[in-house]
């Protein structure tokens, strides 16, 4: 209130008096339309390069004609269906993955001997790339959903454990310390020291976890699914849809990026309340 | 339990024959101390491991009588917080034992509290919760409350106390860490320059607070310092801690850090901070840690401190 604002030539604030000395780029608006604004010029590239005639509509299906496939689908009940099978493998997929993340990350960063002894393991099963477990659990678990929430858990998984036990071996050993010297030990430590220490790192390994769950949740559909976004890629790609694979692309990305807002809104929360 | 034997303490002099359970201070006696660090500190360090072990403490045998202020004084490195480390159960001794009360320590010990050089306050507690933190186990929710309510307000911090640390001062945070301590009731209360962070004036409110406080609840205090003048407003007796000159003989290796020198503080407190009487000793203690005084005739401290401006 009394900040005395300094005008930096050049700047809003200093061109356009501001109730508020709030920067034009931490404005929510400005903000909200500011990510908006390559999209749209995306979209409108598209739509004038197919009015130019510069492809063809073969090579690419203009915004309408991808929009109207999603009409299609849904009329047919499909893409209802398929938005939905995909974001409850995602979902549970995630949820298990995380929790066991969590749970070997408190394991490995609190404990020397489980350190030594997970650690190497987790690193090399953490090397194998997605897709190479697709086989091995289609054989094993079948076309169900066990083997494609399975794999998604296995892609959610790491990202956690990664962050949290190294946050674990990187809390602040003065507060340890402080907190063994007030008599706290073992699980009271734990949940009066250690765990809030590491919270905003818990939080952005689920926010890199879930972003993984739906890369893996492709990699799954792919290959095998009669159901799903990566199924609806798989089967476009053989009958030659390319709007439709254009529609699938887009919606990946928008979901991933709604479920990836939540989660960011948690965050910010969280980091106000624990950092 | 608590019998009171006559203090040293001027201050603490009107001790009271039945102290209330919340007026407890224990004795410290430690004997014979030694603690020597492997060159290479690695965790779960074997003390027979092939690396010569590296001494920091020998033969520091002193006993700390209850309800007195006890100054460590030492230059840096000296192993002084060491000392104050294996009283409150942080580490252990190489040789030697340490009893409180006349029991042993063992471990992290209730009856001790540690009062640390930085603030260490859990930056998601608000500063009320942060004190509650240093409240005994058994202590009822209520009960609690109640006494962290009468410690924030003994420090001064009662509009604080829903404060994040981070939003208060250094000073702030310090005071918030001794209400910590002191919500443990403590029979000992280990302060490791608790106020060498802070700026000069705000060590001196400190300082002042700290006699408060211990005019209040007359524990039993150790204090670690590099602080000369801090150690002779504050303390009833100074040790300083350093390596004796003729032990040097162990093949050129260090031999750790003793007690070199030992006075009782005349007078009582508070204590004139510009008294003559403490300057004679303050040139003595800062020859002691090798220190040159400047001018032995007029007796002045060479390193007075000098609060910086703006603060």
């Amino acid at each position: 209130m009394t900040q005395t604002q300094i005008p930096k030539p050049g700047t809003a604030a200093a061109v356009r008096p501001a109730r508020r000395p709030i920067r034009l780029t931490s404005r929510r608006g400005f903000v909200i339309f500011g990510g908006a604004l390559l999209p749209l010029a995306i979209l409108l590239v598209w739509q004038l390069s197919i009015t130019l005639g510069v492809v063809s509509v073969s090579q690419l299906p203009s915004p309408a004609m991808v929009f109207l496939a999603a009409i299609d689908l849904y009329e047919r009940g499909q893409l209802t269906l398929y938005v939905a099978i995909s974001t409850q493998r995602v979902l549970i997929g995630f949820a298990i993955g995380a929790s066991l993340g969590v749970a070997a990350g408190a394991l490995v960063g609190l404990s020397r001997g489980a350190n030594v002894l997970l650690s190497p393991t987790l690193g090399a099963i953490r090397a194998v790339p997605s897709l190479a477990w697709v086989p091995l659990l289609l054989l094993w678990l079948g076309f169900g959903e066990q083997s494609k929430i399975t794999l998604v858990a296995i892609g959610a998984f790491f990202p956690v454990y990664t962050t949290v036990s190294l946050a674990l071996r990187h809390v602040d050993q003065h507060l340890v310390e402080a907190g063994r010297a007030f008599g706290l030990g073992g699980i009271r430590l734990f949940t009066a020291v250690q765990l809030p220490a590491v919270i905003p790192s818990v939080i952005s390994g689920l926010r890199l976890a879930l972003a993984q769950a739906w890369l893996f949740l492709v990699a799954a559909e792919l290959l095998g699914a009669s159901m799903g976004l990566g199924f609806l890629l798989s089967e476009s790609g053989g009958n030659g849809r390319i709007d439709r694979i254009i529609l699938a692309i887009v919606l990946l990305a928008v979901i991933g990026k709604i479920t990836d807002a939540v989660v960011g809104i948690f965050e910010k929360w969280a980091n106000k309340k624990w950092a | 339990m608590s019998t009171v034997s006559t203090s040293i303490a001027p201050a603490a002099a009107p001790a009271r024959t039945s102290a209330p359970a919340d007026n407890t201070s224990f004795s410290v006696d430690f004997s014979d101390i030694g603690r020597s660090f492997t060159a290479k500190p690695e965790r779960g360090a074997a003390r027979g491991s092939t690396v010569a072990p590296r001494p920091v403490l020998r033969d520091v045998s002193l006993t700390v009588q209850p309800g007195e202020v006890l100054a460590i004084l030492g230059t840096s490195g000296c192993g002084k917080s060491t000392l104050l480390r294996i009283a409150g159960g942080l580490d252990e001794p190489s040789t030697g034992s340490i009893r409180i009360d006349g029991s042993p320590l063992n471990g992290i010990d209730a009856r001790c509290a540690v009062g640390f050089q930085e603030p260490r306050l859990l930056p998601w507690r608000t500063i009320a919760d942060n004190v509650a933190l240093g409240l005994p186990r058994r202590i009822g929710r209520a009960e609690g409350k109640s006494r962290v309510a009468a410690l924030l307000e003994l420090v001064g911090l009662t509009s604080f106390a829903d404060h994040r640390p981070r939003a208060v001062s250094g000073g702030m945070a310090q005071r918030a860490s001794l209400a910590r301590a002191l919500a443990r009731n403590p029979g000992v209360l280990l302060l490791d320059e608790p106020f060498g962070a802070l700026d000069a004036l705000t060590r001196l409110k400190m300082q002042d607070l700290l006699l408060d406080v211990h005019a209040a609840a007359p524990t039993t205090i150790l204090l670690v310092t590099h602080d000369v003048d801090e150690a002779l407003q504050l303390a009833d007796r100074i040790i300083l801690l350093g390596a004796d000159d003729d032990a040097d003989d162990m093949a050129g290796g260090r031999t750790g850090a003793t007690i070199v020198q030992e006075l009782v503080v005349p007078g009582g407190r508070p204590r004139d901070r510009g008294s003559a009487e403490l300057a004679e000793l303050r040139g003595r203690l800062l020859a002691g840690l090798g220190i040159d005084r400047h001018g032995q005739a007029r007796g002045v401290a060479a390193t007075h401190t000098i609060p910086h401006f703006p603060y």
